[in-house]
Order: C-alpha cells, then structure tokens, then sequence
C-alpha cells in the first residue's frame, strides 16, 4: 500500500482523526496538546496517528494535505487545520458544530 | 533574540511581503518559549506573525494559513520548525477604543 493509500483509508474509517506528535495522555509537543484539549472539551471521541513513530506518514502527509506542520486535523476526510486554527475554532464555537456533523453522519448510517 | 533567528524573521517578512503586500507584518521569534523539547533540537525557530492583508479578506482561516505557508515555502523545511498565525483582513481589525 502506497503513502496515499495509507492516509486514505485512514480518512475513511476515522470520521475524527488527528495526526499528531505522542498521543493524547503523552502529547510530546505543545501544539498537538492544544488540539487534544479542544477535542476533549468538545467530549469528541476520537483516533490518533502519532506520527513520530512513522517517518514515512510524516512526510507523505505534509504532500497529501499540503500543509508543513504537525497536528493536523481532519474531519470527515477534509483537513481543518493545525493548532491555531483548531484552538480558534473552538473559541468561536465553530469547531464544536463540526464535530456535530460527524455525529449526525453516524445517526444517519444506522 | 539569536543572530540566525534574525536573519530567519528577515526572510519571513520579506518573503510574506513579496507574496501578498500586506498592510502590516510583525514577526516574534518564539523559540525560547520551546527550548528543550524536540522540535527545538532541530536548529529550527519557532515563530509568530500577525499579518493583516487584503489578500485574506473573504478567505478562511485554512486558506489564509496557506496562502502563508506558500508565502515562505521552503523556510518551513530550512529555518521554521513552527509558525504561529494570526492573518486578517483590514475590514477585521477592531478599533480600538
């Protein structure tokens, strides 16, 4: 399986997924423990990759979302942002009405 | 302030400027605030630039945010381990009172 094909199926099967540096006990940097603060404010469930333990993501990430920096956040397969973005969603508000739209997805599915 | 990360928040400001002539730029380095864990180990600064342009006016923030990655391009891979944003539009600045 290629990078891209690796992040795809990633996207599908996680509707909440953050590539991040650690993970969400041991966050081993600054920015994604933001993210994972707002996610946790927000009581969203979510999946984690740690990318410092596949240098390979790392990299074809930064191509597939063109984005240079960790965390990253996507949501139902769209990138939303790293952590300035995130955490300013979440102020406004707007991040919580995001997350709702996975929720609603899932209850229409089932 | 260390000399490199000088020459590194010369490069951003005018690398931003060429793309985008914004109304204003300031650049703080941040590095300080991340000395010791492990982006810092990579030589690399962390920085933090408010860029008020009216190329952002319309935009969201993801595309702002791009629209300045582009900006400095491969700084990101050589001088910039983390950039922080703040990108508005002039008709958001708030005045103050």
């Amino acid at each position: 399986m290629s990078v891209n094909e690796k992040i795809e199926a990633q996207l599908k099967e996680f509707p909440v997924l953050l590539y991040m540096k650690g993970n969400p006990d041991f966050p081993e940097c600054g920015f994604s423990s933001q993210v994972v603060s707002a996610l946790k404010q927000c009581a969203q469930r979510f999946a984690y990759v740690n990318i410092l333990e596949d240098p390979e993501l790392r990299a074809g990430l930064k191509e597939y979302s063109n984005w240079p920096t960790f965390p990253q956040l996507y949501v139902n397969g769209e990138l939303i942002g790293g952590s300035d973005i995130v955490v300013q969603m979440f102020e406004s508000g707007e991040l919580q009405k995001e997350l709702q739209s996975v929720g609603q997805a899932r209850d229409a599915d089932a | 302030m260390s000399a490199i990360n000088a020459d590194r928040m010369d490069l951003i400001d005018s690398a931003v400027r060429s793309a985008l002539r914004p109304v204003s730029i300031a650049i703080e380095d941040e590095s300080h605030l991340h000395a010791g864990h492990a982006g810092a180990k990579t030589g690399m600064g962390h920085f933090h630039v408010v860029v008020v342009a009216e190329a952002f006016e319309g935009l969201r923030m993801l595309q702002r945010h791009r629209l300045i990655y582009d900006a400095v391009g491969n700084l990101m891979q050589t001088d910039i381990h983390a950039l922080r944003i703040d990108a508005k539009a002039p008709s958001e600045l708030q005045v103050s009172t």
